[in-house]
């Protein structure tokens, strides 16, 4: 099992945001309001920044996580999916009236990331 | 003053009888004036205490950020030059604009978030006043520094306004946030272009109904729309000269890099995971601050948990764990849910759907965890039918332990996890084993306890015997990965302010370089 995966509403949802904006990635947020949803954006928005790491790929776009957040929470896999309705934050699929989530997975005693010889 | 004794529930606004009057649709309101959207969009406002619509709201795009900045622009010629006594006149008829609509207010606010009217009365409206009034004040008392440095030579400092600002308010407490961003903002000088969260874009319309008449046109501007369109237009914006904002990480990195391409100031606060920390002392004695430490455990129900400075992780020491957390779960068994419009309500619907599954999500992971329910874990059965489209969720507690993901990420609802340590180095380590530092609190009897947690735990602020107290002359902001920056108090003069020095020699005798 990859770090990341999608389900088929999630994949399909990407498509059409790359078909509109072109590059983009996805970042796992944390914190208020709006947090710990995966926030879509353009790739050259919010390039990878020092303290990212790259969990993988989703239908051909990246997703990116805080090394810390991502140790804080115990390192957990994700699968990315979307809910109904469009919610307030500058993601990019809130205007298709959706919003990314992301589940966790138990890892099954995974190490940390670079330990599978990525 | 308005009237705040009330012993039934009001009347939803809109309906016969209540305190709010609703219209069909709401514009922008922009340069003292109600303004349609560009592109003519409108769209239905939810409340959270049915989950149906009641009003429509302006569906604004890019055109009406550029329209409201227009207006601010323009009133920044008169405003950046108004006397200190002419802000505080405004802020002042502002206040007092509030105090006599505050039931109203009060009922709008409670039906827009869901929280209750219980607090709104007590808590929300008051404190728009008072930062008001605070800041009225602080405009009026601010006074710029002078240094003498030599005989001739005089370096004067002025205070001098940075224009039209942007601001970003979060939905947990649309009218008190938007007063925290506004008040410091006007008080030095600037004009405002607002940008409400999307699923309270109402009772700040009501605001200005009430504030209308006092507050020079193009002054403040409230514009809705959907984060992603209005609020990045207004944060990448060339034309303002600074950027606050409350909300998540990622957009909080994403305004400060906005910021840094415009080479403006920005201001963010961004959430947190705050301990709250009980010493086994506060149980020497069965008295009121016994009571208050109780209840300053339930208060993560405060705001049906939707704080940034939720006392979210609650730390209690080991020898008095099972004789607290009676106590406590007494009082949370007696928290009465329900219309947050009855003002025997203690906790209301959360904000929205999505909040409402990502709570419940929360629960699951943290059982799945190994976390142990103490206290809720569901969304609440048996309210009233017309109720049962909101999105209303137990108050929770779980029992684990820190290194748990509930421990760690912000749920922004009505849920603590709670966990136990030995001595006071364990709380400290404990305490401080979290990306945030927004809040904490600290509960004992020993002032020197008190006084080396609150300097160790790394956090803006740290109640102590308290919580949830949010004073104007107080300031409020994050350590770590809770923002930088920091809101209220009269520091905020200096954050909405240039500093213009004139260095001034008196001497009329040449340098003698050249």
């Amino acid at each position: 099992m990859a770090r990341i995966e999608a389900t088929p509403a999630a994949v399909e949802t990407i498509g059409r945001l790359r078909e509109r904006h072109g590059p983009i990635v996805l970042h796992q947020s944390g914190g208020c309001c709006a947090g710990s949803a995966p926030m879509c954006l353009t790739a050259e928005e919010l390039p990878p920044g020092a303290g990212d790491v790259e969990l993988g790929e989703v239908a051909g776009v990246p997703f990116l996580i805080d090394a810390d957040l991502h140790r804080a929470l115990g390192e957990p896999d994700f699968t990315l999916d979307v809910a109904a309705g469009g919610e307030d934050s500058f993601s990019l699929e809130g205007s298709d009236g959706v919003h990314f989530i992301t589940r966790v997975r138990p890892t099954g005693g995974r190490g940390p990331i670079g330990d599978e010889g990525r | 003053m308005a009237t705040i004794e009330k012993t039934q529930a009001f009347e939803a606004p809109g309906r016969e009888g209540s305190p709010v009057e609703v219209a069909d649709r709401y514009e922008n309101y922009i340069g003292g004036g109600w303004v349609p959207p560009a592109k003519g969009k409108y769209r239905e406002n939810l409340s959270p205490v049915t989950g149906e619509a009641f009003s429509t709201v302006a569906d604004s795009t890019a055109d009406d950020i550029e329209l409201a900045l227009d207006a601010a622009d323009e009133a920044k010629a008169t405003w950046a030059k108004s006397s200190p006594e002419e802000r505080e006149k405004v802020l002042l008829a502002m206040a007092d604009a509030v105090e006599e609509n505050l039931q109203m207010l009060a009922v709008a606010e409670s039906y827009d978030n869901g929280k209750p009217v219980r607090e709104t009365l007590a808590a929300d409206i008051p404190l728009v006043v008072d930062h008001l009034r605070y800041f009225a004040g602080a405009a009026r008392a601010e006074e710029g520094r002078i240094s003498e440095i030599d005989e001739k030579t005089v370096a004067y400092h002025f205070q001098e306004p940075l224009g039209v600002v942007g601001q970003i308010i979060p939905f947990n407490f649309p009218l008190l946030m938007a007063a925290w961003k506004i008040a410091p903002a006007l008080a030095a000088g600037n004009c405002t272009v607002v940008k409400p969260a999307s699923p309270t874009p109402w009772s700040i319309l009501k605001l200005m109904e009430v504030v209308n008449e006092v507050v020079p046109a193009g002054v403040i501007n409230v514009v809705n729309g959907p984060g992603a369109e209005i609020g990045r237009a207004l944060a990448t914006n060339k034309r303002i000269a600074k950027i606050a904002f409350t909300g998540e990480t990622v957009t909080g990195r994403l305004i400060m890099r906005y910021a840094a391409d415009s080479l403006i100031p920005s201001t963010t606060e961004l959430g947190g995971k705050s301990p709250n920390v009980f010493f086994a002392d506060i149980m020497a004695a069965d008295d009121d601050l016994l009571d208050k430490a109780v209840e300053g455990f339930v208060l993560y129900a405060f705001n049906k948990g939707e704080v940034c400075t939720c006392p979210s992780r609650a730390l209690v020491e080991e020898s008095i764990y099972d004789e607290f957390m009676e106590r406590v779960l007494a009082r949370v068994e007696a928290i009465r849910q329900g219309n947050p419009l009855d003002p025997a309500t203690m906790m209301g619907p959360q904000v929205s759907k999505a909040q409402l599954e990502k709570i419940e999500g929360y629960v699951g992971i943290g059982l799945e965890e190994g976390a142990k329910l103490l206290a809720g874990g569901h969304r609440t059965e048996g309210l009233p039918s017309e109720l049962a489209g909101g999105y209303y969720f137990e108050p929770t507690v779980l029992e684990g332990t820190n290194d748990m993901r509930v421990f760690q990420e912000e749920i922004f609802g009505p849920v603590v996890s709670v966990t136990t340590f030995a001595d006071e180095a364990e709380a400290l380590s404990i305490a401080n084993d979290t990306l945030y530092g927004l809040g904490a609190g600290v509960w004992t009897r020993d002032g020197a306890k008190a006084f080396r947690m609150g300097r160790g735990i790394e956090a803006g602020r740290v109640w102590t015997n308290c919580y949830h107290q949010y004073p104007a002359h107080a300031a409020f902001g994050g350590y770590k990965i809770s923002g930088v920056g920091r809101e209220n108090h009269r520091m905020m003069l200096d954050h909405y302010s240039q500093t213009k020095c004139l260095l001034v020699s008196y001497d009329e005798k040449p340098l003698g370089f050249f």
